[in-house]
């Protein structure tokens, strides 16, 4: 959308990109996505290992990028985004400097694609997973900022939502360091730009709503009910309706809080059939342990009588 | 290091200017008063490709050492808060630069650091980027052509102020337009800290095709003076009535 200023290089596929500090050597493969910053290119190392190789004449952004993926990879646990291989200047043949960095070329397909082929049903699971992701990531005091569909991906077997770019990632309490107008709760008048918990969240809930509109739609003249009815008006997004909710209206300060809600509706909705089976046999045991008592009392009420039966006949016996 | 105060003009055009001195002599002579000068170049729905008359947009914003963009409208919101901010790391950039040179000598900059190093001077960056105060003077150039984008650059600015007041720092901004009646500004909104308050409209249609754009640039460098001066006058209000207790 924005024609910038500076023409954005292509490099072809067999390039050479060469490291000036590290002295590692890179063969481009193909180009696997151009964005705001940098191009990202699939690229193969001497030793024949392939990763994914972003490269941008901005060293200052290539740089906090770095710091970013830094910081993610001393989260514990499953690894949050790429992993991070090497950091370097190229001159190419002209003696311009551009700055790169080499990371994990994480395989998968897009989120709507993975969905179409294996049930709309596993986005429940997904946003369940990306949750617990971002209560770590919020719980190192980082929030992601620019969370979109064009930024994860699912890598299968078994399938997992994997974080591609980091790029917006901001340390909490700061302002959100790149963000998409979509996503972004400024603009739909839902609150600051601050990076809080709850930003990610709502941003969530936008993913969702991007999935179910791919077109997206316009902010409207009362931007809440806009998002209200379309998330009411989606099928698709049925089972999630009241989270989904309740995240665009920043209900939630914690992802653990959302992800707690969703399990809960989601199981329910997966054992509704199980659920009326279930409150059947319940009221069988219920009327079976009914009769068990009703017995008791006849029993009760004939021993008491026999007692007192034994004691006439004693009384009669002495008199 | 010293967290100063961040000053930028911020140009809203899109057209070249026909009138006065000259637009990049005048953003020269503000950069040297260390206040940058941002150009955002608004195009025509209908224009595929950049008109003669934005071709000023970039030299403008060398010369004032700050950042440029020529955008549609429907982008203007997220450009003019990125082209803020890049300006913002770009001149502290340039301040964290000067002190490499003192500390390590004439050809050290960031880019000659290897990357290790490079991270942490850049953490630098972004600290003071984030906390240092910002002072922002909007120009929106209110020519014959720009009158039906005024909604679209009134929406901008306010979102300007909700990316610029979730930073730690503090912000100031002020809108001016050009041309003015018989002057060359016409202040929209003092000094401020929020714009959400630009509930009044730009003021309607003032002038048949002038553009001044270098006389106007001026007498903006001006007012981050006066806001000064009015600063001290307070101060000095405050302390005589203390006097006088």
């Amino acid at each position: 959308m924005n024609p910038s200023k500076k023409p954005v290089f292509d490099l072809r596929p067999g390039s050479i990109i060469s490291g000036k500090w590290h002295r590692q050597v890179y063969v481009v493969q193909k180009q696997l996505g151009k964005g705001a910053i940098g191009t990202v290119y699939l690229c193969k190392r001497k030793d024949g290992r392939v990763s994914a190789l972003k490269i941008s004449e901005k060293a200052a952004s290539i740089t906090t990028e770095v710091n970013v993926l830094k910081h993610l990879s001393k989260v514990q646990g499953t690894r949050l985004g790429p992993s991070l291989i090497d950091v370097d200047d190229w001159i190419d043949q002209y003696g311009t400097c551009y700055s790169f960095y080499v990371m994990e070329y994480v395989q998968g397909v897009g989120l709507a694609s993975f969905l179409r082929q294996r049930g709309k049903n596993w986005l429940g699971v997904l946003l369940l997973q990306l949750l617990k992701d971002l209560e770590r990531l919020h719980h190192q005091g980082w929030v992601f900022g620019d969370l979109k569909l064009d930024n994860v991906i699912v890598s299968s077997s078994p399938p997992r939502l994997r974080w591609i770019d980091v790029g917006g990632t901001t340390q909490i309490g700061r302002s959100i360091k790149e963000y998409t107008e979509f996503y972004d709760r400024g603009y739909w008048q839902a609150g600051t730009r601050k990076a809080e918990p709850s930003y990610d969240l709502f941003a969530l809930a936008m993913m969702a709503l991007h999935y179910a509109y791919p077109n997206q739609f316009d902010r409207g003249r009362y931007p809440a009910r806009t998002l209200r009815e379309k998330v009411r008006q989606s099928k698709v997004l049925m089972p999630y309706q009241a989270c989904l909710e309740k995240a665009l209206q920043g209900g939630y300060q914690s992802s653990l809080e959302m992800q707690k809600d969703l399990s809960n509706k989601l199981l329910k909705v997966t054992n509704q059939k199980l659920d009326t089976t279930i409150t059947k046999r319940n009221k069988q045991q219920r009327s079976q342990k009914a009769m068990q008592k009703s017995k008791l009392f006849w029993m009760e009420s004939f021993v008491i009588i026999m007692v007192a039966f034994l004691f006439f006949v004693i009384y009669y016996v002495a008199i | 290091m010293k967290k100063g105060t961040l000053k930028q003009i911020l140009l809203i055009t899109d057209g070249c200017s026909n009138k006065g001195e000259d637009p990049s002599m005048v953003a020269a002579l503000i950069a040297q008063q260390g206040i940058a000068v941002n150009v955002i170049g608004v195009l025509e729905d209908d224009q595929s490709e950049q008109p003669i008359g934005l071709e000023e947009v970039e030299e403008v914003a060398l010369a004032g050492e700050g950042v440029s963009q020529i955008v549609y409208q429907q982008a203007l919101s997220q450009t003019v808060q990125t082209v803020t901010k890049q300006a913002m790391t770009q001149t502290l950039q340039g301040v964290v630069n000067q002190e490499l040179k003192q500390i390590l000598g004439p050809n050290q900059t960031m880019e000659s650091l290897p990357p290790e190093q490079r991270g942490e001077v850049m953490e630098v960056v972004e600290d003071l980027g984030e906390t240092s105060n910002v002072e922002v003077l909007v120009l929106v150039d209110t020519s014959a052509s720009m009158q039906n984008k005024l909604p679209t650059v009134k929406e901008a600015l306010i979102d300007l102020s909700i990316s610029m007041n979730a930073r730690i720092g503090k912000n100031k901004f002020a809108i001016y337009t050009f041309p003015g009646k018989r002057k060359a500004l016409n202040k929209v909104i003092d000094w401020t800290n929020k714009l959400d308050s630009i509930s009044s409209v730009f003021p309607k249609l003032t002038s048949g095709g002038i553009t001044p754009t270098g006389p106007a640039l001026k007498e903006a460098m001006h007012q981050f003076g006066k806001m000064k001066l009015t600063r001290s006058m307070n101060r000095n209000d405050e302390s005589i009535e203390e006097a006088g207790f």
